[in-house]
């Protein structure tokens, strides 16, 4: 299997966004609320780190 | 007179459910929820968030070994070692998958360094979800 940078991204944050909603919050409304919040910044660290990257690099 | 049970007093209801929660063998749900991942949450009857937590930690694991990670076994260097304990949180799944030669002996391509890491947080992940497992158990935590 030879995912793209960011398809294991995607991958990554959305395992570990489902582990901290479930351990990190006590309801279920929650845990979703705080899954998402944790994949949301997850996959736009990735990006804005990979723009700074981007453009360092240039 | 004895107190009818609705006019116990909260403290006195949270003392009794403490009490309760203490009863039996409190570490069970950490040492199953270490061994395999999502079962300290079965062992509570919290059967959807148990699926959820196996399904992701195993997916994880299994990814990782999907896109050629390494196992690691054990390692003179700092970073190998370390490595070694995240990949032994996993529990069952790093025996089992050592057991039949799984995994790679080197990380050869970009995808399997991903893979190697991927094995690892999956440990961490499940080590965080056993002492979930635990908290509920032990009535740290409501839910």
């Amino acid at each position: 299997m030879h995912p793209s940078h960011f398809f294991a991204v995607l991958l990554f944050a959305l395992c570990v966004s489902v582990v901290f909603g479930i351990t990190m919050r006590e309801t279920p409304r929650r845990m979703v609320r705080y899954g998402a919040y944790c994949f949301v910044l997850f996959v736009g660290a990735a990006i804005v780190l990979s723009w700074v990257m981007f453009l360092i690099a240039r | 007179m004895s107190t009818p049970p609705n006019r116990i007093a909260p403290a006195a209801r949270n003392a009794a459910s403490q009490r309760d929660a203490q009863k039996g063998f409190v570490y069970l749900p950490l040492i199953a929820g270490w061994l395999v991942p999502g079962a300290g949450h079965f062992l509570l009857r919290r059967w959807g968030r148990g699926a959820l937590l196996a399904a992701s930690i195993l997916g994880m694991f299994a990814l990782g070994l999907a896109m050629q990670g390494k196992l690691y076994t054990s390692g003179h260097e700092i970073l190998d070692i370390l490595s070694f304990v995240g990949d032994l949180c996993n529990g069952l799944p790093y025996i089992v998958s050592r057991a039949l030669g799984l995994g790679a002996e080197q990380v050869q391509v970009t995808t399997a360094d991903w893979g190697s890491r991927f094995i690892v947080v999956a440990g961490l992940l499940n080590v965080i979800a056993a002492v979930d497992a635990h908290n509920l158990r032990t009535g740290r935590k409501q839910g």
